[in-house]
Formats: structure tokens, C-alpha cells, sequence
């Protein structure tokens, strides 16, 4: 009860601090407009964002405190914090280079873009550099039982292993970079499986229409009614009894089922943005021509299609990672010895109840979902600022 | 009045039909299984008598239009069958029958009952109110903070903020706790405590994807020819918002709250694993991974049902509440 009686009190005070410094306003100004034209709400919120900020610096302050238990409590606060301005710092510079480096038309493109795109942009660089070269980068290899190395080492205490080992002694900090090529890949392959077939099938839904369009429509509509991470759980448990009976990895088979899954909300736009393009008068004149389906639908639909579906793809591959992400962490999805980053969450989670006297060691499952949540917060970004760009939206 | 009426019973009928042929396609999928469910239950050491006694048992041996109906009716009259793990542990110990699915699901099915209604509690009014104040004060420092908040949460895996939360409410500030052991005959208090950290989570992930379309509904509305008179009128931006917009803007944001109650019932199945929350995602995923067929079958069967009713809920209050619809001329 307590707890509730000191939150009205910190509103209450808030509330009086907030008509305080708008009446100081208006006397110190001579009653400026900026002043005497503020809605309460403005000024409360002016307060309560500037205590914010002084709390986080005391935090901030506190986390590098000489003594340990003040220093542990405040660490991860910290953390984020630094975390918070060195990643707004990288994105501003990427812009500054952007707009100097490149051809004019990257040039122009980097003069208009907000920090968070441009944030987004240089994580999936960073991203697919690792996911690419993770072969030459990671100091170890992903599944590589390092001999006579310590299982568990404690992250910061090797040099040699700045983020410790496993209890089976694997390097993690190679996980993690190895983490990036089996999930992002995976995840990007079965997003472009998923747009392949909803894709196609979703053009030739707009192109033929009657029957056709009638059929596929209907059967998208009956998979859409059920929730997509409950469909994709039932159809790994029978995936699962399968691949031990064909001797074909599950990872396959999740890949396929993902893939069909999320083929029909990509159904559904490309049916959507077909039937638009389909009453043009250059598709008139294609069929005229007599131009075949397979013309029809690659080079007079598609390239006509690509903006919408770009950004499509993004959200779409968001999704896909997440339920690949959840799937691993579920203990279904991608299967070891391969590194991934939902897997790694699970098995590391336990070390988060030693955050009060060993901050690095809980950090560890962090780091991996923190992985996970970057990309897609990062492709989130990219995909916002390309929506509200071709859809002009000012306001 | 009528016109309302046919369309209600319109929409009840499809949402009838949809599950029907759901519940076709979770079967159809289920005997995608290769050899059957009387093989899975003996395993390696099946010898061809037992195969064929447990096929008797189940039914196996009738064709599959017969099974499927069986199985329906038996989930219509709340006959879910029995669990293979629980039947296994109960013949060995040479007793009959065993736990029915129906007796496992049933008080699990209350506790996600239990989470999702604290869930919703908390969230809708927080996203209502956020989402009129981001239309409010739009384009200001605070808009861009939500909205960079609110992409990142919507975005970010549910596990990760539910340890990000574990790690600050209970881990370094021991407030509540983060193992949701809840049994029956908890005292009401208790158990709200134990789910508070789950519900939070929950609440972080939906809230932010509700507040969005609350905001977007109203600005939508903002451009209209009544507002502009409105606030020529010398009425304060509040007032413009509350009194004239949101009526109007009820229908879409009725709509995302259904939605989002529905997107909860598969949020729900990660969060509960974290939390260890005893409620139906958990049995859920334990199922799933010893292969327990039927317990699978009924679950799958349960969520896709709720997803159904809840997005025809959606459907149907947002045609009840377009006034246009209530007074035909």
C-alpha cells in the first residue's frame, strides 16, 4: 500500500513543481507566448522528463561508485546508458559520412534521413558483415569443445576469452558472432522461401482471378485463423517425429513450415497489389501481345510491385526471426550443435539471478536476446522511415 | 435494427464455418503422422498384438471420416480423450483410464484466463490514455520518445523483455517475484503478486502496438471538416479530442483492442515458459515436446478457437459501433 501512496505523492509533487515553473515562466519572461500559452500537460511533462534525466545521471553516476554493492545494483542502468549514447554517436557519424561519401544520390538520401534510420542502416551492415564473415571473424569455431580449457569460465576474467566459456567449454563471444549466420540466415532464407511462394502465388491469384484466385484466397483465409506460433508448435511436433524418421535435419523442416506460414499474409499483399497493376493499360497490351503468364507475372507485375513488397520483406523478415527466435528458445527450433541465439537465452538464462554480485555473468543471456531485439528494432527503424517516406506522410 | 441483426448473424456464421474447417485442418494435420499414434505410444518395442489392441482401444481402425467426427464430438461435449504421458504412467501402475486432457486443461485454462484479463486490465486503459496524449502533443519530443519507445518493445522478442524485467524488479530490486508457482486455493492477493511480472510483460509487448493505432485513428480524424469547426470554435485541443474525436474513433480502436487480446493468446505461450506460470501455453509446449498428440491437439484446437472468437468480437463491435449501421434512414 505503501508503494501506491508514494507514487501519488511523486505525481502530486510533480504536479505543484510543474505550475511552479510555468508561473516562474511567465513572471521571468514578461509573459511570453511560449509561456503563458502552456497547457498543464506541457509543463508536467517538462518536469517529469527533466527528473528523468537527473535520475539517469545519478545512475549513471552511482554505477561507477567506488563501493561494489552500489556499483553491481546501478551496473546494467549503466550499461544501457553508455550502450544508449555510443550507438547514438555511431549512427550520427554514419550519417555525417553518408552525406559525404557516395554517389549524389546516397548523398541526398543520408541529407533527410532521422538518426533512428540511419541507427537501423549501420546495424544491419554490422550485422550482415558478421552473418557473412563469421567464419574468419570468431576466434573459435561454434560447435569446437576448446581442450584444456575451463568449462564456465566467468566473462572478463580470461583475456583470452573475453566473454568466458560454457559449461561444456565453448567460446560464447564465438557463439554469438556464429549466432548471427545460422539465425539471421536461416531467418533470411526462409523469408525469401516465404515471399517466393506467397509471391507467386499471390500475382497469379490477381492475373487469373475467378476460380483460381477463389481457391487460393479461401485456403489463405482458413491458415490465417490460426494463431502462427501455435500452427507452426503443432506442426514441429509432427515435423519432429518425421525427421527422425527420414534422417532429414529439423531445421529443414522448420524452415519449410515458417515459410508457408508466413506465405500467406505475403499472399495477401501481392493479391492485393496484382489486382491494382492487373487493370492497368500496359498489362491490356501485354496480353494482346500475347505475352505469356511467367512474362506477365516477372516482368510487367513484379517490377511495378517492388516498393510495397520491399518493405513487406522487412516487417516480414522481423517476424520470421522472431518466431524462429522464440521457436529455439521454446526448445523446438534450430537444434545444437549449431550456435543460435534463441537457444543460447535458454540455456543461459539461469545466470540472471547472479546479477547482484556478478554483473558480467548475467549480462551473458542478455547480450543474446539483446542481439535479437536489436536487429529487428534496427530493421523496424529502416522499414518506419521507408513507410512514411513513400507514403508522404508529413502531417 | 434488422439490417444490424443480419449482419451479427452473418458474421457468427462465418466465424461458425472458419472453425469448423479449422479444426479439420488441425486433424488433417495431426494423421500427417507417419505410422500412428498406437506405434508413438509403444515405441521401439511394439510387437504387432499390442499395436493392434491399442488401435482397437483408440479407434483406430475406423476410417478417418468416422475418427474425425468422433473427435469433434467428443471436443463438443468437452471429451478431450486421454493424454498418452498419463496413460502411460497410469497402466504401468496398473490402474485404468488415467488423467483425461479435459482434467489437465481445465484448471490451467483458468490461470491464462486469470493472466490475460490482469493483462488486458493494466494495458488497455495505459495505451488509451498514451495513445489520445501522443495525438495530442504530436510532433514533439515526447511523440518521438514514444515512438521510438514503442517500436523498440513491439519489436524486441517477448523473452528479452520479460528478463529485462526479471532482472530489474526482481533480481536487483526484490519487489516481486519471478517464479509465478500459483496452485489452487491461492489467497486472491498472492496470486495477483505471482502474476503481476508475466501480466507486465505481456502489458509492455501489446500496450505499445494498441497506443500506436489509437494515435493513428485519431489523427486520422484530425483533418476532418467538424474537427477544424470545433477548434475554430475556441474549444481547448483536450476537449477536441475527447468530446469529438473519440467517439468517432471508438470503432478502430475497439477493433486493435479485440486484436491485441487475440494476439495475447499466442504471446502467452512464451511468457508462461519464462515464468514457469502453470496456465495452458506452458502444457502447451511440454506436450510438444514429448510428442503427447492429443494434449497438442486439444490446445491448438483451444487457441485457434479463442483467436476466432476473439477477432469475430472485433468484427462485430466495431460494426456495432458505426452509428451510420445502428440508424439506418
Amino acid at each position: 500500500m505503501s508503494a501506491v501512496f508514494n507514487i501519488a505523492l511523486g505525481i502530486a509533487l510533480i504536479a505543484a513543481l510543474a505550475w511552479v515553473f510555468r508561473l516562474a515562466g511567465q513572471k521571468v519572461t514578461g509573459n511570453a507566448p511560449r509561456f503563458r500559452d502552456m497547457p498543464f500537460g506541457v509543463a508536467f511533462g517538462y518536469i517529469l522528463g527533466a527528473l528523468v534525466l537527473v535520475w539517469l545521471i545519478w545512475a549513471f553516476v552511482q554505477s561507477r561508485s567506488a563501493d561494489l554493492v552500489t556499483a553491481n545494483k546501478f551496473f546494467f542502468l549503466g550499461l544501457a546508458i553508455k550502450g544508449f549514447l555510443l550507438f547514438a554517436a555511431a549512427a550520427w557519424v554514419f550519417r555525417l559520412l553518408g552525406r559525404h561519401i557516395g554517389t549524389a544520390g546516397t548523398r541526398k538520401l543520408f541529407r533527410t534521413i532521422p538518426l533512428t534510420a540511419a541507427f537501423g542502416i549501420l546495424v544491419i551492415i554490422v550485422y550482415a558483415i558478421l552473418a557473412i564473415f563469421a567464419n574468419v571473424i570468431a576466434p573459435h569455431g561454434q560447435d569446437e569443445i576448446l581442450q584444456g580449457v575451463a568449462a564456465n569460465i566467468i566473462p572478463g576474467s580470461d583475456p583470452d576469452f573475453p566473454l568466458g566459456t560454457d559449461q561444456i567449454g565453448r567460446d560464447i563471444l564465438s557463439r554469438l558472432i556464429y549466432g548471427a549466420q545460422n539465425t539471421v540466415g536461416i531467418a533470411f532464407a526462409t523469408t525469401l522461401l516465404a515471399f517466393f511462394i506467397g509471391g507467386s502465388l499471390g500475382f497469379l491469384a490477381a492475373v487469373v482471378g475467378g476460380w483460381t484466385d477463389q481457391i487460393l484466397s479461401r485456403g489463405v483465409d482458413v491458415l490465417m485463423a490460426i494463431p502462427s506460433l501455435i500452427f507452426a508448435l503443432l506442426l514441429m511436433t509432427i515435423a519432429s517425429v518425421w525427421s527422425s524418421r527420414l534422417g532429414i535435419p529439423l531445421t529443414v523442416f522448420m524452415v519449410l513450415i515458417i515459410a508457408v506460414i508466413d506465405s500467406t499474409r505475403v499472399f495477401r499483399l501481392a493479391r492485393a497489389v496484382g489486382q491494382n497493376i492487373v487493370v492497368m493499360d500496359y498489362i491490356e497490351a501485354a496480353k494482346l501481345r500475347g505475352e505469356g503468364m511467367w512474362y506477365l507475372v516477372f516482368k510487367e507485375i513484379l517490377p511495378n510491385a517492388t516498393a510495397p513488397l520491399l518493405a513487406e520483406f522487412g516487417l516480414r523478415f522481423c517476424f520470421v526471426f522472431l518466431t524462429i527466435a522464440a521457436l529455439s528458445f521454446l526448445g523446438v527450433g534450430i537444434q545444437p550443435p549449431l550456435a543460435d541465439w534463441g537457444t543460447m537465452v535458454r540455456d543461459l538464462a539461469a545466470f540472471i539471478s547472479y546479477a547482484q554480485f556478478a554483473p558480467l555473468v548475467a549480462t551473458l543471456p542478455l547480450l543474446a536476446a539483446g542481439a535479437i531485439a536489436l536487429l529487428t528494432v534496427a530493421v523496424n527503424f529502416v522499414v518506419d522511415w521507408m513507410l512514411q517516406k513513400s507514403s508522404g506522410l508529413k502531417e | 435494427m434488422g439490417n444490424v441483426l443480419t449482419i451479427v448473424l452473418q458474421r457468427l456464421a462465418f466465424g461458425l464455418i472458419t472453425l469448423l474447417i479449422v479444426s479439420m485442418v488441425i486433424f488433417i494435420a495431426v494423421n500427417l503422422l507417419p505410422g500412428d499414434f498406437a506405434e508413438l505410444i509403444l515405441g521401439q518395442g511394439a510387437t504387432p498384438e499390442a499395436v493392434a489392441s491399442i488401435r482397437h482401444d483408440l479407434g483406430l481402425d475406423q476410417s478417418l471420416v468416422t475418427r474425425y467426427f468422433g473427435w469433434l464430438g467428443g471436443m463438443l461435449t468437452g471429451n478431450l480423450g486421454t493424454s498418452f504421458a498419463q496413460l502411460n504412467f497410469q497402466t504401468n501402475l496398473g490402474g485404468g483410464g488415467g488423467v483425461t486432457v479435459a482434467e489437465q486443461i481445465a484448471p490451467r485454462f483458468a490461470n491464462t484466463m486469470f493472466l490475460a484479463s490482469v493483462t488486458a486490465m493494466i494495458a488497455v486503459p495505459i495505451a488509451v490514455t498514451l495513445g489520445i496524449l501522443a495525438a495530442l502533443y504530436r510532433n514533439t519530443v515526447f511523440d518521438r520518445a514514444t515512438n521510438i519507445l514503442t517500436l523498440s518493445s513491439i519489436s524486441s522478442p517477448e523473452f528479452f523483455m520479460a528478463y529485462i524485467l526479471i532482472l530489474f524488479l526482481s533480481v536487483l530490486n526484490p519487489i516481486l517475484p519471478s517464479l509465478s508457482n500459483i496452485y489452487d486455493g491461492m489467497a486472491f492477493g498472492e496470486r495477483l503478486e505471482k502474476t503481476l511480472l508475466p501480466a507486465l510483460t505481456l502489458t509492455l509487448v501489446v500496450t505499445a502496438h494498441m497506443m500506436r493505432m489509437t494515435r493513428a485513428a485519431i489523427i486520422n480524424l484530425l483533418a476532418s471538416p467538424y474537427i477544424e469547426m470545433a477548434r475554430l470554435k475556441g474549444m481547448s485541443p483536450m476537449r477536441v479530442i475527447v468530446k469529438h474525436a473519440l467517439p468517432n474513433a471508438l470503432a478502430p480502436i475497439i477493433n486493435v483492442i479485440a486484436l491485441n487480446l487475440a494476439y495475447l493468446v499466442t504471446g502467452v505461450v512464451v511468457v508462461e515458459v519464462v515464468f514457469v506460470y502453470p496456465g495452458i501455453g506452458q502444457l502447451f509446449v511440454d506436450s510438444v515436446k514429448i510428442r503427447d498428440i492429443p494434449v497438442v491437439q486439444a490446445c491448438c484446437l483451444i487457441f485457434a478457437a479463442a483467436y476466432i472468437l476473439l477477432n469475430l468480437t472485433a468484427d462485430i463491435l466495431s460494426t456495432l459501433s458505426n452509428p451510420r449501421l445502428r440508424h439506418p434512414k
